[in-house]
């Protein structure tokens, strides 16, 4: 009988006190008028909340010590990471770095790098794009065609990447780039490198988004330099090292709490007493949302415990993005309004026109459905 | 119960694979295919496979999670939720899950454990009962009471003149007015209750944790074994699916190979993943005060994917499928009974909803996080 590794088994009382901590941060910076929840969502790049994130200690929570880190479990970060997204913080400017760059860096990078860059992170002063896709390949990694060769102590590094979000924000990126042959599994041959941003031979290239939004760009490597010090893993070993890092992209609350401020307009836009459709829609979305919330808890411990459960990881990420891909789609059935950016004063309109603009990106980034869905069938023994 | 340390963990472990592995040996023992049918309403009158019941009542599985202290097995509810997913799985033609939550139930209240089965009656027209001097008396009808005619007690939620509801255990049934079957062929018959009498001791006040307004507790009780039966019933259908899609060959090729096939089944993979997430967040709320709120979200997302994992598991099936002689129906009937069975999945995520509004969208997300962290 097929069964998946989820479980219900509540959360450390550690974690969920390090809720109500988060909660008093959030609500300072909630009435000190920092962010605007329908507004925002945890791509929206603020410098200042990652910093003063980071200073309250909410960065770099699972680091050691020794790196500015705080010693903590995985599912205290869970906490910290759900209760951030719940208030809708904008947390872009450290969420790659403290999701999955820093946690890389500290188990495969150099101790140069280690010491130069984990402090910054946890301090949240540190921010990270994500080089993976190529104009070539998007959702089809094995294809990576930008280069890096042998140059005495460096490498140079020519090629592109793309749908590179807030490469012109951060601060270094970390690349998946070819150094050798493919081999017959093509997955040889890919190896991990820190760019640094401020480096010469790095060039980006803004691309807007279907609203205007820039948040994406292009990244160019022409003769760029990087020292072997900022080579994260051994030589070759890029593919594994990605798979890894992906179980922690795919299974977090990010792939199903993106649109959780539009939920929260919804309901208050329906008020207290709620007909008949709007009550039996809006108790779907939510049931939806407690099965999601418990298989991505699951997934976490698994993730503590050191186990990379990549099939949970991708039905948490392929369930949760199919519910976060239908809320504005059941919202604007339930109430009847147009949506609008520029509804200043109607919370619920501004968050439905702001979700609907977005969503398609929910269904693509991180691994599109089709690509988890490839993901799931092997995981079930049919490929 | 919920500060179990490793120790306490591991030894309840240890019971509940005895127990799992009995419960294996008694239906490898008796639920042939033969019985299977027997006792399907659809192809003909429903039997009562009385050598079966006995050997799981001579076993103690009933009172599975009735606590020891109460002469039960004392299980952990999660262990008792497994178990009635294996129920679910093998398609058991009896009321053992009915029994196993209703004897936990009624013990709950301070009643005595039943010797024999007992079944759950679904909230549909009120049933009333009055004080008389020696007792109660019933006034009402039941429909779709599982296995109604053929069980020694029922459990209903009746309510008294003042409009207070109570939990009552009624051991003379009365008249079978209509034997009737759901979908799958399983009984649910038509009761008359009116005349029927309860001692004093079989009127009893409901653990508050098990009902709240609007929802009596065998409803939600009801509401909670059908979740867990509904996840079994989907795995069964899953696993059928995969085994189809891995053997069966078409154009060249096994079902498998072909991408649309895969995303069919990685579409239903993840809704039965939900569904058993939401029926074990349920299963871990037994006994304490998130239970029916717990209940309802288990009903509303196992109802929700038992009609998707039907749809697509009969289609990887293709037309064989579709007949009596494969045993898919066997599943898939359930899952269409069963998600409709103590309240619908609608009906469920109506309360959910109305419940959520009523509370705004600020208490949505620390209602989400009590309902997920323990009881502690």
């Amino acid at each position: 009988m097929q069964s998946f590794r989820f479980s219900a088994e509540p959360l450390p009382a550690e974690a969920e006190a390090a809720r109500a901590a988060v909660r008093v941060f959030l609500d300072a910076e909630l009435a000190a008028g920092h962010f605007v929840p329908h507004r925002t969502s945890w791509t929206t790049f603020d410098a200042g909340f990652s910093r003063r994130a980071g200073a309250a200690g909410f960065i770099g929570l699972t680091m050691p010590a020794a790196y500015g880190g705080h010693e903590r479990s995985g599912l205290v970060r869970f906490v910290v990471t759900e209760e951030m997204l719940a208030a809708g913080a904008p947390c872009g400017a450290h969420w790659i770095s403290d999701r999955q760059s820093g946690p890389q860096i500290l188990r495969h990078g150099s101790e140069a790098a280690k010491r130069a860059i984990l402090p910054r992170i946890c301090r949240g002063e540190c921010a990270f794009g994500i080089g993976m896709s190529e104009p070539n390949s998007g959702s089809d990694l094995a294809a990576v065609r930008t280069r890096a060769a042998r140059d005495g102590d460096d490498w140079l590094i020519n090629g592109s990447k793309i749908w590179t979000t807030n490469a012109h924000q951060v601060d270094y990126l970390l690349a998946l780039v070819r150094t050798g042959e493919p081999g017959p599994d093509r997955h040889g041959g890919l190896t991990q490198f820190i760019i640094d941003m401020a480096a010469p031979g790095v060039t980006v290239r803004p691309i807007l988004d279907l609203s205007g939004h820039h948040e994406f760009n292009e990244v160019f490597f022409t003769d760029y330099r990087v020292p072997d010090a900022m080579m994260v893993g051994a030589e070759g070993e890029g593919w594994g090292l990605v798979t890894e890092e992906l179980a922690f992209e795919r299974s977090g609350p990010d792939r199903f709490l993106s649109d959780y401020r539009l939920l929260v307009e919804l309901v208050d836009r329906i008020g207290p007493e709620p007909d008949r459709f709007q009550a039996v829609e809006t108790g779907r979305m939510v049931a939806q949302l407690t099965a999601l919330l418990g298989m991505s808890a699951s997934v976490a411990r698994l993730l503590d415990k050191g186990v990379v459960p990549g099939v949970e990881a991708a039905l948490v990420k392929d369930v949760g993005n199919s519910f976060e891909r239908a809320v504005p789609e059941i919202a604007r059935r339930l109430v009847p309004v147009e949506p609008s950016l520029t509804a200043q004063g109607e919370p619920f309109r501004e968050a439905l026109g702001g979700v609907t603009l977005r969503a398609p990106s929910f269904t693509l980034r991180g691994g599109t459905r089709e690509v988890l869905r490839g993901v799931i069938a092997r995981g079930l023994g049919l490929r | 119960m919920n500060t179990t340390n490793h120790a306490q963990d591991g030894a309840a472990d240890e019971v509940a694979d005895i127990v799992l592995d009995q419960f294996e040996r008694l239906l490898a023992q008796h639920l042939s295919p033969q019985v299977l049918a027997a006792c399907d309403g659809a192809v003909d009158d429903a039997a009562w496979p009385a050598d079966l019941w006995r050997a799981l009542n001579d076993s103690g599985l009933p009172l599975a999670l009735v606590p020891e202290a109460a002469d039960g097995i004392g299980l952990e509810a999660r262990t008792a939720a497994l178990l009635i997913r294996r129920c679910g799985q093998a398609a058991l033609p009896l009321p053992l899950p009915e029994t196993i939550a209703g004897a936990a139930l009624w013990a709950a209240a301070g009643g005595g454990a039943p010797e024999d089965a007992l079944t759950l009656v679904p909230a549909g027209s009120p049933v009333r009962i009055t004080r008389r001097a020696d007792g109660f008396v019933l006034d009402g009808r039941a429909a779709q009471v599982p296995w109604g005619g053929s069980v020694a007690a029922l459990l209903v939620d009746a309510i008294d003149a003042a409009g207070v509801r109570h939990l009552v255990r009624i051991t003379a049934p009365g008249t079978v007015r209509d034997p009737r079957h759901n979908l799958a062929g399983e009984p649910r018959d038509a009761l008359d209750l009116t005349g029927c009498t309860a001692a004093i001791d079989e009127v009893r006040t409901a653990p508050d944790w098990a009902a709240e307004v609007g929802v009596g507790s065998v409803e939600a009780a009801g509401a909670w074994v059908r979740a867990q039966q509904l996840v079994g019933a989907m795995e069964t259908c899953l696993a059928s699916a995969l085994d189809h899609a891995r053997e069966r060959q078409q154009f060249g090729r096994p079902l498998a190979k072909f991408q649309a096939i895969q995303h069919m089944l990685a579409e239903a993979a993840g809704h039965v993943a939900a569904a058993t997430a939401s029926a074990d967040l349920a299963a871990a709320c037994w006994g304490d005060a998130r239970f029916v709120l717990a209940t309802a979200m288990a009903k509303a997302r196992c109802g929700e994917a038992a009609g998707h994992v039907a749809e697509i598991c009969h289609q990887i099936h293709g037309a064989m499928g579709f007949t009596q002689e494969h045993p898919l129906h066997r599943a898939t009937r359930r899952l269409w009974s069963w998600r409709d069975e103590f309240g619908s999945d609608a009906r469920w995520q109506e309360r959910i909803g109305r419940a959520v509004c009523a509370g705004g969208g600020t208490a949505l997300w620390p209602m989400l996080v009590r309902l997920r962290a323990g009881a502690g």
